[in-house]
């Protein structure tokens, strides 16, 4: 690994044209010595990775091949032939390429060079895109769903074959998501238009660098070396405490509210501060409990993914100029945006993963010599033990970003699809191209074609749609679409973020007879499920406002000002990030070391104590249960720290199991910590009778036929189904002619899939979901970890009533929805209450 | 109209009960006998209602070659849904051994839908219709009535001091059957919902729900369903696991 002092010595500066040396003399700086390393590696024909920290000048060093490269060249004489692009720069975000754009043009203009520079997003106009086509700039600066969009166009190749560039920005996010393996098979094709085009990747710091070499350069039969890869450390520490409070520390929940006049204290200290939390509605709560104690007026933001695009710009611009004094965000602000001069990060909840605190740490101050400072805020005692898990991490430089994985088969599909559309192609050379992709490097030809098939013609056994065939084989054996409108319907349905049905929002006014006003300000969008469970008067809180629900008229929502603090539907919650393995780890590791936990705040520290005293703390490889009586029924606690996807899943095959063997299980809740089941039996008398032995319990066989049995009647399964069937292109999130109407969805998903699955359970489409939820939503690698992990490592503690450490999950009891084995319970009762009415 | 699916019917049960069914005769355990204008009927958990006065079984909005429809617009949806759906019926057909089958009306997702069905899936059909009646009431989706298939295609159908027709009517609905708007009702008890298709009567006028697997719902909330009923007598029976549900209206969100 290449550790490059970030102070570069004059000899390398003449790899610089003249106007960057003025420049950067003039401004009184110097270029740092990987910008330059970078640089010369990439003019002698590299690809390259580059991994630093925010703040280490690493837009600059991505762009300083093309920029130089582009001012030997000079302008382009007018009247010469057509040029296409000659840098392409793809973000994971909107927001970054039009920040780039402003931050690019300021030395270029500086500079006076004579380079074009423009962005492409969904948001630009259909004539500036129409334009780019027939006259595009030297660098453009967009998506991955735009490099798709470009790639599926019968001029893709005039447009891409004078590429010599290609710089990915984020990397590290992009590559683990399908809009990775998306990207990845795009980076494919514009190899074989730009066989001479070099990759530069930025990336911040990552688990395993190699993946990401790798990913950029081809792999298939002849892998290509290796990008090269220039990774700058240190920076300064930062500085991080986690908010000490007078206050008790909650038993559980996720929101914090007890420490927010110590962040209201905090703020007013500070000039800027980034209060980073976890969901939307962690977000909206928290920034409405800081403007009820805002005593001093202080301009305080919201920032989240649901809110008003125009709401969420006006935001960043006022935060660039340095207008606010905090803005509470979720991980929309993410990434490298610039954010004017952010002197504190404030992490509300556990940050789940100590690369992304991290990430996030890396908001303030952005300069890496000066130390960042951050304040971590925990929701309730376990993220105390997680947040100081995450600050030992970070301070020893600990990754723990996911691998790269497999290129998943429903975004295959569409890439297919999209190639077809592009010009009709010979399923061979496509094969090849596509293993060159470093997702795909492992894909076989029976899968190829599996897919192919499907794109074609659903890929069913039963053969009854040929003559509606989205594309055809033609005589010399190449594929090529039907007719137009499948060119028109991939390019309205591409890409491979899959949102929920969402409703826009907006406010009305109630008029003095209770009619509601047309017009009023849009908020934003909430997922339409969330609506379902409304009533009109229902009062929710988002955008920071207490609303009131009034009904859904065409496809938004209308609500009006509750002019109340108090909303009576508690949660809107939106993404949720499961504790990472490594920090899961971190944590069992300080539980087990009485030693550490002397850094722990005295009430947390107490509760460990307790629960020392009255059952045991697990060892770093142990697996508590523990079994006591409570109310009426019985509890079993698994102290198992997997994450919540895993203990949910473990929760399912558990109780299945329980179920069989007699305990008769009612029910479980999972945390990022522990798994609670309760039932009818005594668990605790059966372990000790031997009638229940928890090595049966736990063995990993259960990954086999119960896993089975339960996948097929998952909702969770259902929900990925659900996406691979939008991404795959199967169902339509736009139909051409109807692009305005939001509800487009006429068909329930969960219904295809009952029936795909009870008549071809084989279909690749269910493979694919299968493939997804494995890894994803089920977290099976990590539970089959773990499974393996405590064989012979379980200990048992038989209480006569609950422990302190299983406080937290027993109050999570209640909160979650119910399953699908329960909702006829539901059924059940509410038609007794009729019979009874009835006999009465 | 169109029906958004985005409910959580349980189709599986369907599949699951249809599977089991097949061969018994007699009403299903889970069944549940109801009144309606004065004549009796039977809601059974797999979707029909099955009127033994007149040995007459009713379904409604089989939605049959959904999945060929979409497919001719560009969406290969699975071509199973046909033969889920016909499954079902064979078992509730050989559950009741109706005298008369009457299908309320969009029986056929698409207008082409009964010309275009594929010749296996034709003749189960005709085999199951062999010594009954068969009555297609013709509906929103498939107002042009049946291709080649046995029975009568007709609008509306006036028998036992019952009227059968696929939309509701909006100035009468005293005896009526209906279809056409997929009833759907939600229960709710402490925070937790449960949403299933459902038969609505309030006496007077009954809807069906909806029998085709691909077919999604509506809530009995929604506003395409005012004033069609009592709200003070009207019941919905939902569709359970094994039986079938029957809540008051004003005691579903409990």
């Amino acid at each position: 690994m290449d550790v490059i002092e970030t102070q570069s010595s004059g000899r390398d500066a003449a790899l610089l044209p003249r106007p960057f040396l003025k420049w950067f003399a003039e401004k009184g700086w110097q270029p740092r010595a990987h910008q330059l390393e970078l640089l010369s590696r990439a003019t002698a024909g590299e690809n390259m990775l580059l991994i630093a920290p925010t703040g280490a000048g690493k837009t600059l060093a991505g762009f300083l091949p093309s920029l130089t490269d582009l001012t030997r060249r000079g302008k382009i004489p007018p009247g010469s032939a057509f040029a296409g692009i000659h840098t392409l720069y793809v973000s994971p975000l909107k927001a970054l390429t039009v920040d780039i754009e402003r931050n690019l043009m300021k030395p270029v203009t500086e500079m006076g060079l004579s380079v074009t520079i423009e962005n492409r997003t969904g948001d630009t106009p259909q004539a500036k895109r129409q334009r780019q086509k027939l006259n595009p700039p030297d660098i453009l600066l967009t998506t991955p769903e735009q490099v798709a969009l470009l790639l599926a166009n019968k001029e893709a190749e005039r447009f891409f074959k004078d590429l010599k560039y290609v710089v990915f920005d984020e990397l590290h996010s992009l590559v683990t998501s399908k809009r990775g393996h998306l990207l990845s098979l795009d980076l494919a094709r514009i190899r074989r238009h730009a066989p001479r085009a070099q990759t530069i990747g930025l990336s911040a710091t990552v688990a395993d660098p190699m993946d990401l070499q790798r990913w950029l350069v081809p792999q298939g039969e002849n892998p290509a070396l290796p990008a090269g890869l220039v990774h700058v450390t240190g920076g300064a520490a930062p500085n991080i405490t986690i908010m000490k409070t007078d206050d008790r520390i909650p038993w559980s929940g996720h929101v914090s509210t007890y420490a927010m006049p110590e962040v209201y204290d905090e703020i007013r200290r500070h000039r800027t501060t980034l209060i980073f939390v976890n969901t939307r509605f962690q977000a909206e709560l928290l920034f409405q409990t800081l403007w009820t104690i805002n005593e001093d007026n202080l301009p305080i933001a919201l920032h989240h993914g649901s809110l008003d695009a125009g709401q969420r710009r006006k935001v960043e611009a006022a935060m660039a100029a340095n207008k606010l004094r905090a803005v509470v965000a979720t991980s929309t602000l993410d990434m490298g945006i610039d954010w004017g001069d952010v002197d504190l990060v404030v992490h509300v909840g556990a940050p789940k993963g100590a690369s992304r605190l991290a990430q996030r740490i890396g908001r303030s101050n952005h300069r890496m010599d000066e130390p960042s400072k951050a304040i971590l805020v925990p929701a309730n005692r376990f993220e105390v033990l997680e947040c100081q898990a995450a600050l030992d991490a970070n301070y020893l430089g600990a990754q723990d970003t996911p691998p790269v994985g497999e290129g998943a088969l429903d975004v295959l599909a569409q890439h297919v699809l999209g190639m077809a559309c592009a010009e009709p192609f010979d399923p061979v050379e496509l094969y090849e191209e596509i293993r060159t992709a470093s997702p795909y490097a492992g894909l076989s030809w029976e899968m190829f074609e599996r897919i192919v098939d499907f794109v074609a013609t659903g890929g069913y056994a039963l053969r009854s749609y040929e003559r509606y065939a989205k594309i055809r084989k033609t005589k010399d054996g190449r594929w090529r679409i039907s007719n137009p409108q499948v060119a028109q319907q991939y390019r309205l349905n591409l890409g491979t973020i899959v949102e929920a049905t969402e409703l826009n929002v907006r406010l009305v006014r109630r008029n003095n007879n209770g009619s509601l006003g047309r017009g009023g300000l849009s908020l934003g969008k909430v997922e339409e499920y969330f609506l379902e469970q409304l009533v009109q008067g229902d009062t929710f809180l988002f955008a920071g406002k207490v609303l009131r629900f009034e009904g859904i008229r065409e496809n938004e929502c209308l609500v009006s000002n509750a002019f109340s603090l108090d909303p009576k539907i508690p949660a809107y919650a939106g993404g949720k990030f499961p504790l990472t393995t490594y920090l899961a780890a971190q944590v069992r590791s300080m539980l087990a070391d009485p030693d550490r936990w002397r850094g722990l705040p005295d009430q947390v520290r107490d509760w460990l104590s307790i629960q020392r005293e009255r059952s045991i703390v697990p060892k770093q490889d142990e697996l508590l249960i523990e079994t006591f009586p409570r109310g009426k029924r019985f509890f079993l606690i698994a102290y198992c720290f997997e994450g919540r996807l895993a203990h949910q899943t473990l929760g399912m095959l558990l109780t299945r199991r329980l179920d069989r063997i007699g305990a008769h299980p009612l029910g479980f809740v999972a945390t990022d910590y522990s798994l609670a089941v309760w039932g009818l039996e005594d668990m605790g008398t059966m372990i000790r009778s031997g009638r229940l032995s928890l090595s049966d319990l736990f063995d990993e066989d259960m990954l086999g036929d119960d896993l089975e049995a339960w996948l097929n009647e998952s909702y969770m399964l259902k929900r990925t189904f659900r996406n691979c069937a939008v991404i795959s292109g199967l169902i339509e999130r736009r139909h051409p002619g109807k692009e305005k109407t939001g509800r487009q969805v006429t068909v329930s998903t969960d219904l295809i899939y009952d029936v795909l699955r009870t008549h071809e359970p084989d279909h690749v489409l269910l493979e694919a979901t299968r493939r997804d939820a494995a890894s994803g939503l089920l977290d099976l690698g990590r539970l089959g970890d773990m499974l393996k992990r405590i064989r012979g490592h379980i200990t048992h503690r038989d209480l006569d009533r609950v422990s302190p450490l299983a406080i937290p999950i027993m109050l999570e009891i209640g909160k979650e929805p119910v399953p699908g084995e329960a909702q006829d319970a539901v059924l059940k009762e509410a038609a007794e209450k009729l019979i009874a009415e009835a006999l009465s | 109209m169109r029906i958004l699916g985005l409910d959580e019917q349980k189709l599986m049960h369907r599949l699951g009960l249809a599977a089991r069914a097949n061969g018994t005769t007699g009403a299903a355990t889970g069944a549940e006998e109801i009144v309606v204008n004065g004549v009796a009927a039977v809601c059974d958990p797999m979707g029909s209602l099955y009127l033994p006065e007149n040995g007459m079984l009713v379904v409604s909005d089989l939605h049959l070659e959904k999945g060929a429809a979409f497919a001719r617009r560009g969406m290969l949806l699975p071509p199973y849904d046909t033969i889920a759906t016909l499954n079902i019926l064979s078992a509730v057909i050989n559950r009741y051994d109706p005298k008369i089958v009457v299908s309320l009306g969009d029986n056929f997702h698409d207008r082409k839908g009964s010309e275009h069905l594929p010749e296996e899936l034709r003749s189960l059909i005709t085999a199951m219709a062999r010594g009954r009646d068969w009555i297609w009431i013709n509906g929103n989706h498939d107002p042009d009535g049946t291709v080649d298939l046995p029975g009568t295609c007709t609008d509306e159908l006036f028998y036992g001091g019952l009227v059968f027709r696929h939309e509701p009517s909006l100035i009468s609905g005293k005896g009526e059957i209906a279809g056409h708007l997929h009833p759907a009702a939600t229960v709710r008890r402490r925070e937790k919902s449960v949403r299933r298709p459902c038969f609505a009567s309030d006496g007077s006028r009954l809807l069906m729900p909806a029998f085709g697997v691909l077919a999604g719902g509506l809530d009995l909330r929604h506003k395409a369903m005012r004033g069609l009923f009592d709200h003070e007598k009207l019941v919905a029976h939902l569709l359970g696991r094994d039986r079938i549900y029957s809540v008051r209206y004003s005691n579903l969100i409990g």
